[in-house]
């Protein structure tokens, strides 16, 4: 697959609750072929204090339009930089980049688990297991109902089910506590958010045997496998996040 | 037509582009980015004899205008690099050199004679300064007894080009070109990064596992550019200069200074094709204030009238 580097138009940037965003971009040709767990690397501004460029979640892709989404929670001078930009303004961008979630069989029982803004990838993923006609289950972890996000677009693709910390939607507590959990089994398990809530999501299904993929969020250099600063320590030693995962089966991490 | 050709030796370089070790993978990472062939040489990612996982996660730290890092040369060996590196590398149409690191003179000079046994590697830089390993690199680097002892057994045995890449954590940096010239250097590099720390102060933990790191990126041009110049004023082989190097102008600088040839590192991470918009910047500026050969401005700012 091939990378790029390319200025994307940005055409829409939206605040969503608290400290959460989505941007919009326009591709002046035509997309590449983007699969569900890639991301990009954003190149902020040209602050001194944001050198590096941002590792983002591809959050949902319009082929059609040739537009895709990123989901941002403003959490550095980078990121907040980011929540800033205009309708018009470019972002310069190299994607896509990383491995993908791996589509499961026809007919298998899927969850979708995620916790904050890791809900990010879930979404595209969500939307393409959909057209492979696996209707998801999709399991999503807020602190509290002012912090769920964009509820109906995953409503669309699949069966949403909530947690939140206080109760004040859908069950109280952790994801790893809801009562679906307990009552129904899967093939296959996709997991994004927290490092925390994926290694208990992981804990669950190693506990069912049930085949699990987590995708990381390390720290990132450059996000093309040179740097090897982003590492994951693996039963295959230290392996690149960016270009080994951002994905891994559960069985290769030594969690 | 600019002439941007110059030679370590007869070794010679289409032009004075380089890209640094650890930046630039083995360079098929960039494929997508860029035509590797119109470099003038690629330092492919440090080499060891036997494989190194290298250090725990975390590893990376953003600064002001620039990071830091501590991998600690992560890397398959020798063997690996042999079997399954080599066979891509000859086919780019551009010098590729090894980067080298031991934990003892032995080591070094093991892998010295692994590659000399390499016919498309025409140069090796002997890396005497990595400040992200407990034994060895930048040990050597900033002894100038246990530099000598390197050079020396390294240079008996190495039948490609030697270079020798320097490390900026010294007093005295003149001492160690001086020193890498008489045992018998064919080229000095510099500057490796500068030994640094951060720490985060959410955590309230080092940011780096191993709590000091490299520092590189522009952050640290003003100190490498120094160096280059008094390095370039003290010894007679070519000086390869690096430290923060973003685009053709800041190349330029270090030409002027007196740099032979440049080699672009952390600024690859941000812009996977800056190293060929460097070269394409130097062109442009050669042509722009109307000189036609590169040498004509090497070190410039040292030569009187």
């Amino acid at each position: 697959m091939t990378k790029r580097i390319e200025s994307l138009k940005v055409i829409d940037n939206k605040p969503l609750k608290k400290d959460f965003f989505i941007i919009e971009l326009e591709s002046s040709g035509k997309l590449p072929e983007m699969k569900p767990g890639q991301f990009v690397q954003a190149r902020v501004d040209r602050s001194q204090e944001t050198f590096l460029r941002r590792p983002l979640s591809i959050h949902d892709v319009d082929f059609v339009r040739n537009t895709f989404k990123l989901l941002v929670q403003v959490v550095g001078k980078g990121t907040e930089s980011l929540s800033k930009l205009n309708k018009g303004d470019y972002l310069n961008l190299i994607y896509p980049l990383g491995n993908s979630f791996t589509l499961p069989a026809k007919g298998a029982r899927t969850l979708l688990v995620g916790g904050g803004c890791g809900i990010a990838p879930l979404l595209y993923l969500g939307r393409y297991l959909k057209s492979q006609g696996i209707i998801p289950d999709i399991l999503l972890g807020f602190r509290n109902r002012d912090r769920i996000l964009e509820y109906n677009d995953y409503e669309a693709v699949g069966n949403v089910f909530l947690t939140t910390e206080d109760g004040s939607a859908g069950e109280k507590g952790f994801v790893t506590g809801h009562s679906l959990l307990g009552k129904a089994r899967y093939d296959k398990v996709f997991c994004c958010g927290p490092e925390m809530m994926m290694k208990a999501i992981a804990g669950l299904c190693r506990k069912n045997n049930t085949d699990c993929e987590v995708s990381l969020e390390n720290l990132m250099g450059c996000g093309i496998g040179v740097c090897l600063c982003c590492v994951v320590d693996t039963v295959k030693g230290h392996l690149c996040t960016c270009t080994d995962g951002p994905v891994f089966n559960i069985k290769e991490l030594k969690w | 037509m600019v002439k941007l050709g110059f030679s370590i030796g007869d070794l010679q370089f289409k032009n004075p582009v380089i890209t640094a070790s650890g930046t630039f993978g083995y360079g098929s990472e960039f494929d997508d980015f860029l035509d590797v062939s119109r470099l003038g040489g690629i330092v492919v990612k440090g080499t060891t004899l036997e494989p190194r996982e290298g250090n725990p996660y975390p590893r990376m730290a953003e600064t002001a205008s620039g990071m830091l890092n501590a991998v600690g040369l992560q890397n398959k060996g020798i063997d690996y690099f042999e079997k399954n590196i080599y066979p891509r590398l000859s086919e780019y149409n551009t010098n590729v050199i090894v980067n080298i690191n031991g934990s003892c003179i032995d080591d070094y000079v093991a892998l010295a004679e692994r590659i000399n046994k390499l016919d498309k590697i025409p140069a090796i830089e002997l890396n005497i300064s990595c400040p992200n390993v407990k034994m060895g690199g930048m040990v050597f680097g900033t002894n100038p007894v246990s530099a000598r002892e390197v050079i020396k057994a390294v240079r008996t045995i190495c039948i490609k080009k030697l270079i020798v890449k320097l490390s900026p954590n010294v007093t005295n940096i003149v001492e160690f070109a001086h020193i890498s010239e008489e045992e018998g250097a064919d080229s000095i590099s510099l500057i490796n990064t500068l030994l640094g720390m951060s720490v985060d102060v959410r955590s309230m933990k080092p940011s780096l596992s191993t709590i000091t790191g490299g520092l590189s990126g522009p952050a640290i041009k003003p100190v490498a550019l120094r160096m280059v110049w008094q390095v370039a004023n003290a010894v007679n082989i070519p000086v390869i200069g690096m430290g923060g190097i973003m685009n053709s102008d800041d190349a330029i600088e270090f030409i002027l200074a007196g740099a032979s040839a440049i080699q672009v590192g952390t600024a690859s991470f941000i812009d996977p094709q800056a190293s060929v918009k460097i070269l394409e910047g130097i062109e442009n500026y050669l042509i722009t204030k109307g000189f036609s050969d590169i040498k004509e401005i090497t070190g410039l700012i040292n030569k009187s009238g």
